[in-house]
């Protein structure tokens, strides 16, 4: 495969859109995964601990 | 601290700018150059004078347990100075647009100035906002102190280094002519130094922290950090004609070169003025709330929908171009899909109010973030529906553009970092609260009623040029000559400076009561949400 102009351009528009894709979803799914309550409502109180 | 190395080293950077102003190539770099070689002076005068020659072992070595705060508190200064002076630099070139008499050439005409403007509000306030809340929310959410020790005096000197020649370079007319990147390219390696030096500091600090999570705003700020960083070195990439010489050429041609440029500018909008200031909101609005963010799963998709497609959005700048039209497309599809995360974001900040609606009564700095954020949310809904090729095709190149671009810089960039300061301040200085509230309260009004004024006026404005522009006869001519939709425009351009100068007056304000809570003064006023007393005799 040669790197031209029209190959790049295809491959960003779908392998490349893909996985930029599945990322963002697994990103979306490990924040919101049963079990993520507890580490998020600790994370969220870190600007208050500052004096510790 | 001793000064003596610094004091020294400032001197040699001094003498060197010197001998490249002597042998420079062109009379511009010479007096460029001159300028730098004669503030560097300065500075190593001032440091020569601070060194103590006290003999070893009487020195009293500097407490370096707590958290860094001085360059903090400079940073706090430099904000609110570089503030007023953006400002007052906008008024004058929305001034210069209604009253062309005002153009004095040829330092101070509209060419100059405007870039002079631009970079003061973006880069020297916002730039310092960004850089001083940074190191004040990274050491606080890490409960580390700034890794580096006086590399943060570098960053923060060298950054106001850049902010002199960048303006200093535009008012003699040296400019790369990219918008937003207008320094040549000595100033953008000089930059690219010291943004090195503060990802190292940022970075060094998070790698030390002693909190396990990495807290939501530090994610935004490293992000814009980074982003940052990688868009100045790809759009700043040119040859320079000599070393010593102003002049230099892009590595870029064509429409591939308007594109880097665009995918820069979109993106300094996106990580500088978007993410950078959403590290604040994540910071100072809980803070200032006393309660933590509404959901932080929400922050942690937030981020990761910002990240993942504010990189696309900047083709929209160039709807209609020689730019391919699936680009085009792209462009806009990306910045309709941003909707998404930047109300995500606008909901997060407003709901971390809720059971907490009360305080906006009685608190006008959580008002001033509130209002912040919710500018954040209507800039972003304008945004995405300029984009759209159809609405583009009215909006371009019209004052519509200004209009959106100001309601976000001075709405939602503005707005929070006022409200930072305001927080600010007090801590940094172990004031026991602000000088006056009622003071912010005025800030608060002016600004909002300015920035309405602003937005308002080139709504009007910007749809008035665009359909002048394209309205034809019955036999397919033009109704309109250019210069006539430029004169129709004068009403506004009065109303668009008048909203400026009230934004200017409520940022004079802010300068006074900043000064006087530094001071330690405290003013006697009836607080804020209270009957005011009635009227007695006098005792």
């Amino acid at each position: 495969m040669d790197l031209d102009y029209q190959s790049m351009r295809a491959f960003a528009d779908s392998w490349g859109l893909l996985y930029m894709f599945l990322i963002f979803l697994a990103v979306v799914v490990w924040a919101f995964r049963p079990g993520s309550r507890s580490m998020s409502e600790d994370a969220a109180n870190i600007p208050f601990k500052e004096n510790e | 601290m001793k000064y003596l190395p610094e004091a020294v080293v400032v001197l040699l950077a001094a003498f060197v700018a010197f001998l490249a102003a002597a042998f420079s190539q062109d009379s511009l770099f010479q007096q460029h150059i001159g300028i730098v070689s004669a503030v560097l002076l300065l500075g190593s005068l001032l440091l020569f004078r601070r060194v103590r020659f006290a003999s070893a072992g009487a020195e009293v070595a500097e407490d370096t347990s707590g958290y860094m705060d001085g360059v903090i508190r400079y940073g706090a200064i430099a904000t609110a100075f570089w503030g007023v002076v953006g400002f007052l630099v906008g008024v004058i070139v929305a001034a210069q647009l209604a009253f062309p008499d005002l153009n004095i050439e040829p330092w101070l005409n509209f060419g100059r100035t405007r870039p002079l403007h631009t970079s003061a509000v973006i880069f020297a306030f916002g730039g310092n906002a960004l850089i001083a809340t940074s190191f004040y929310v990274v050491q606080r959410t890490s409960r580390a102190r700034l890794f580096g020790g006086n590399l943060a005096w570098f960053v923060f000197w060298g950054y106001q280094l850049f902010i002199i020649m960048a303006a200093t370079g535009y008012l003699l007319g040296i400019t790369q002519g990219r918008e937003y990147a207008e320094p040549e390219w000595y100033v953008d390696l000089w930059i690219t130094i010291v943004w090195v030096a503060y990802l190292l500091v940022f970075l060094g600090t998070i790698v030390k922290r002693r909190e396990s999570h990495i807290y939501v705003a530090n994610w935004f700020f490293l992000s814009f950090i980074v982003t940052i960083a990688m868009l100045h070195l790809v759009n700043n990439m040119a040859i320079p004609v000599s070393f010593l010489g102003v002049k230099s050429y892009s590595a870029f041609a064509g429409v591939q070169d308007a594109l880097t440029q665009w995918w820069y500018g979109h993106n300094a909008v996106g990580f500088f003025l978007t993410a950078g200031f959403l590290g604040m909101m994540y910071y100072f609005v809980p803070k200032q709330a006393e309660r933590p963010v509404y959901s932080y799963r929400l922050s942690i998709v937030h981020f990761w929908g910002l990240i993942f497609l504010y990189i696309w959005a900047g083709p929209h700048h160039l709807h209609y171009t020689a730019l391919p039209d699936w680009a085009q497309t792209l462009g806009m599809v990306f910045s309709i899909m941003l909707w998404m995360p930047s109300w995500g974001g606008m909901i997060n900040g407003l709901m971390t109010l809720s059971g907490a609606w009360d305080k906006l009564r009685t608190d006008p700095v959580l008002r001033m973030m509130v209002i912040a954020v919710a500018f954040y949310g209507m800039s972003t809904f304008e945004g995405p529906m300029m984009s759209i090729k159809a609405v583009n095709s009215l909006s371009h190149y019209t004052d519509w553009t200004i209009g959106h671009v100001h309601s976000g810089a001075l709405g939602w960039n503005g707005m929070i970092s006022f409200g930072a300061l305001y927080y600010l301040v007090p801590k940094l200085w172990n004031r026991q609260r602000l000088y006056s509230l009622r003071l912010v309260n005025w800030h608060f009004w002016l600004a909002t009623l300015g920035i309405v004024v602003y937005a308002a006026t080139m709504w009007v404005a910007g749809i008035q040029q665009g359909l002048m522009w394209r309205e034809y006869d019955a036999q397919g001519y033009l109704v309109y000559s250019f210069a006539e939709s430029i004169a129709a425009m004068f009403p506004y351009y009065v109303l668009r400076m008048t909203g400026g100068l009230l934004f200017l007056t409520g940022s004079l304000i802010m300068a006074y009561n900043l000064y006087r809570t530094i001071r330690g003064d405290l003013r006697e006023e009836v607080p804020m949400g209270a009957e005011a007393p009635a009227m007695q005799l006098a005792e």
